[in-house]
């Protein structure tokens, strides 16, 4: 049923919307929302959307309570705590925290930064099928009998023949009364895109790179996903060798080694030629280091496992080389030089600090693919 | 939806035993209704009828959200009308219905005697109606956003209004005087201007020539008494409160936004008793639901359930008007009865006697059926909230301490809890803010002041407030205020915000 509160609650969003938009930079630049990360949902902190009146500052006032406790006792360090009552009471001193969608942020992402959309390689998207139950029929086996079907049909049917006895209320089903349980064929899409990361961990990797690349990773895993329909992540570290790992330990991480990136390269083709095969899988491997190799001959190895492999396989390749304290590497202007604009799926990015993500993310999924 | 007769029955009993103790309400309209309208309702603040806006939507999903999250529900609403129309949500234990009820009960009986509900309108379903017909026909004819905008400029001064103005004639209003527009102000001021004739300026010193005989000292004393008759009078005549009344009558708008900015005004006065006697009117329903639900409605198998539901609502560390309002009652009933007031109550030291002090009065329910009818939350907790209340009750102050971020007890001195207690009832925790000068720097700047009372204002809000007020004045805007000990005047002329010192008494 339509109500009428759907037309103030779609304003609403449409303003929630505006507000997202117009503070997606400063979003983008601090890692405030990846704490607030649902499952599809992700909640964000809206300051200035409620109506400012003269009133009085929140903590310079206290208030009154009632219990047991001395002076000095603490009574928590939440906002000012809410003082029961009805709609209508006094207006609170909270900032508002909206929920939006992933889909929807993606959106909001995508107009404000003109991401152009992707058009996914491959005709064909993979898909499954599967059975699901969710219609009746009139035959089937009696384990998937729809009693209350069943039932309604034999009540309906005696009391239209008249031999319905409301004082000795018996309903006998005969086989013509019978509703059974039945499915369906569904198809679902399956996963079709897969993001690799990889990321140096080497000691000149400090925690503001990897922040950084936290930060970036997160919303390209926002706009990669509203353009799949399944999207998986898998995640490489590398110092001087290579490993696979999870999530939590990718950002964590911290090694003192030096760095061989041609590792990770290798390992990251090894990936794809075991999981993904290029014809159906769009495959997007996103590099990040601060581009300090440990040797010419490696970043010669690297460039080859690009050009035979990866760059092949890939959608893109992207490298973000994040400036570290150490200042930045050779590699980015390695790659450059040694392929440069012969290969236009290798996209690089100089990642200088938290204000330049915003430009670097343009540069990775500017292109469309 | 209407009632199921079962509960009908029971609304009808209940009123029944609520007119044997004396409560005389309004006739009452039960509806039930599932909890997505019920938030529908609440995000409306009670009228299904209201004017579009955002902020009902933002309402509606908090609600929405923090009922799914099972952290909130809205049991009950009731609207200060004639007849009163009150929800209850579909689903709720029978228990729980009838609790509801009397409750209403109780709170429509609040409204129809208190006399600060005496003038609030009790066809207000009908007024918001109107109201909201009026606004979406300025939205058809101007566009949503335009109309809304403006809303949001009026409801950021509607808390800049004059609640005891419905009860008090103050001084009388100075006529309404037509405020001259930017270009008017150019030109030259036509007043009693001594032998001088109407000129364009450039040919003012051929139509006006500078007296023959006059010195130079003498044209200057001409010029200052000019200046200080066009000065005069002050304007406002004196301060004004009900800041947007102020504003109705001689802010530059035009006539839709002049009967939009008098909808939010009529709606701020018509909730603002319900401000005024929070305390009071929800400790009197609770007062009455647990009187009819302990001593007339519940049978044997219910008990349970009402206690649990009473303990919820009466819980909580943080001040509750439910179980503050009901206590005080029940105290100030027990001292009526006993005869603990008065002169000879009051001088008598003798502890021993005072404990076991009891005239045997029964004045009790007397009493506090006409603290339901004459008093407000201020006069209220000013008049009963008594020393042995105090320490009876456990209460305490708390504020924020900066060094541990948290809150902290902070006292437990009954002086100060009192006093904590009324300032932050008073003029419902809101600043006391005036209209000190309409003509302000003789420039037609518009001048509030905020009567500083130990607490300062928020200033980023007050900052933003004043960038919404001169989106109605259309002239620069001030306000004069203390921060942290010293008087500033914030100003902001249309572009940029300016802040310095200044001295307040």
């Amino acid at each position: 049923m339509s109500q009428k509160i759907d037309q103030d609650h779609s304003r609403f969003r449409k303003i929630v919307r505006g507000k997202i938009k117009q503070n997606l930079r400063k979003y983008m630049s601090q890692g405030e929302l990846i704490g607030r990360k649902g499952k599809d949902k992700i909640s964000i902190p809206l300051p200035q959307i409620e109506i400012p009146r003269f009133r009085y500052g929140d903590k310079s006032q206290g208030g009154v309570g009632q219990g047991e406790g001395d002076e000095g006792d603490s009574l928590g360090s939440e906002k000012k705590p809410g003082q029961g009552g009805d709609a209508g009471d006094l207006p609170g001193d909270h900032s508002i925290e909206v929920e939006v969608t992933f889909e929807e942020l993606a959106e909001i992402m995508g107009e404000e930064l003109e991401l152009p959309h992707i058009l996914p390689k491959g005709k064909k998207t993979l898909v499954t099928r599967k059975d699901r139950y969710k219609s009746i029929r009139r035959t089937g086996p009696e384990s998937l009998s729809h009693f209350k079907r069943t039932f309604k049909h034999a009540l309906r049917r005696q009391i239209a023949m008249g031999n319905y006895n409301p004082d000795k209320p018996v309903i006998i089903p005969i086989r013509e009364d019978k509703r059974y349980r039945s499915w369906k064929e569904e198809a679902i899409p399956e996963t079709n895109a897969v993001i690799i990361y990889m990321m140096d961990v080497s000691g000149s990797m400090g925690d503001e790179q990897k922040e950084i690349v936290r930060i970036e990773s997160f919303w390209i895993d926002t706009w990669l996903r509203s353009q799949y329909d399944g999207l998986e992540s898998r995640y490489i570290i590398h110092d001087a060798t290579a490993k696979e790992v999870d999530r939590e330990t990718f950002f964590r991480t911290r090694e003192s080694g030096g760095t061989m990136i041609s590792s990770a390269y290798k390992l990251c083709a090894k990936m794809i030629a075991d999981h993904y095969d290029p014809q159906e899988w769009n495959i997007y491997p996103f590099h990040f280091s601060d581009g300090d190799n440990w040797s010419v001959d490696d970043t010669n190895l690297c460039i080859r496992v690009l050009n035979e492999q990866l760059m092949p396989w890939s959608n893109i390749f992207c490298y973000g080389q994040v400036e570290s304290p150490y200042g930045s590497g050779q590699f980015l202007k390695d790659l450059k030089e040694k392929i440069g604009d012969k290969d236009e799926r290798l996209i690089t990015s100089e990642i200088k600090g938290r204000d330049a993500i915003v430009d670097s993310i343009r540069t990775f999924l500017g292109k469309g693919k | 939806m209407m009632l199921p007769p079962y509960l009908y029955d029971i609304q009808k009993a209940i009123e029944v035993h609520a007119q044997k103790f004396g409560l005389d309400f309004y006739e009452q309209v039960f509806e039930i209704l599932d909890y997505k309208t019920m938030n529908e309702v609440a995000a409306y603040g009670g009228f299904p009828t209201r004017y579009p806006h955002w902020r009902f939507g933002m309402e509606y999903e908090q609600l929405s959200k923090s009922y799914a999250y099972g952290l909130s529900k809205i049991y009950e609403m009731v609207i200060n009308n004639d007849p009163c129309y009150a929800y209850l949500l579909e689903g709720n234990s029978l228990v729980d219905q009838k609790l509801v009820i009397s409750h209403v009960c109780a709170h429509n009986d609040f409204f129809k005697n208190n006399y600060y509900f005496s003038k609030t309108n009790r066809k207000m379903i009908d007024e918001m109606a109107n109201h909201a017909t009026r606004i979406r026909r300025y939205m058809d004819r101007l566009g949503v956003e335009r109309v809304e905008t403006f809303i949001d400029v009026c409801l950021s001064l509607d808390n800049l209004i004059d609640p005891m103005s419905m009860f008090i004639q103050r001084a009388p209003r100075p006529q309404p005087r037509k405020r001259r527009t930017d270009d008017e102000l150019d030109e030259p001021e036509r007043g009693p201007r001594r032998m001088k004739l109407r000129a364009k300026s450039y040919m003012d010193k051929y139509i006006n020539p500078p007296h023959p005989e006059q010195t130079p000292e003498e044209q200057d004393e001409e010029q200052q008494r000019q200046e200080a008759q066009e000065r005069m009078p002050r304007f406002p005549v004196r301060p004004v409160r009900d800041v947007i009344q102020f504003l109705v009558e001689h802010a530059p708008l035009e006539s839709w936004q002049r009967d939009v900015m008098e909808i939010i005004r009529e709606e701020a006065y018509y909730f603002a008793p319900q401000g005024m006697t929070k305390i009071l009117n929800e400790g009197w329903a609770t007062y009455w639901h647990s009187k009819i639900m302990t001593t007339r409605v519940l049978d044997d198998s219910e008990v349970i359930d009402y206690a649990d539901h009473a303990a919820g609502v009466l819980g909580g560390r943080f001040l509750n008007p439910y179980k503050i309002g009901v206590e005080l009652y029940r105290h100030i009933e027990e001292r009526w009865n006993t005869g603990r007031f008065g002169k000879e109550w009051n001088e008598c030291d003798n502890l021993a006697h005072k404990r076991n002090w009891d005239r045997q009065l029964g004045l009790g329910r007397e009493k506090i059926f006409q603290v339901r009818a004459i008093f407000n939350d201020v006069m209220f907790i000013d008049e009963f909230f008594t020393e042995d209340f105090c320490r009876e009750q456990l209460f305490f102050t708390y504020g924020w301490n900066e060094r541990n971020a948290q809150w902290e007890v902070q006292s437990r001195q009954y002086k100060q809890i009192k006093e904590q207690l009324l300032n932050m009832l008073t003029n419902f925790g809101s600043p006391h803010i005036h209209v000190e000068d309409g003509n302000f720097e003789n420039r037609g700047e518009l001048l509030l002041k905020h009567r500083h009372e130990g607490t300062d204002l928020r200033m980023d809000w007050a900052r933003d407030t004043l960038v919404n007020l001169y989106k109605v004045w259309r002239r620069p805007t001030n306000l004069m205020t203390k921060v942290e000990g010293t008087g500033k005047l914030l100003t902001f002329d249309g572009k940029e915000h300016a802040e310095r010192d200044a001295s307040v008494e």
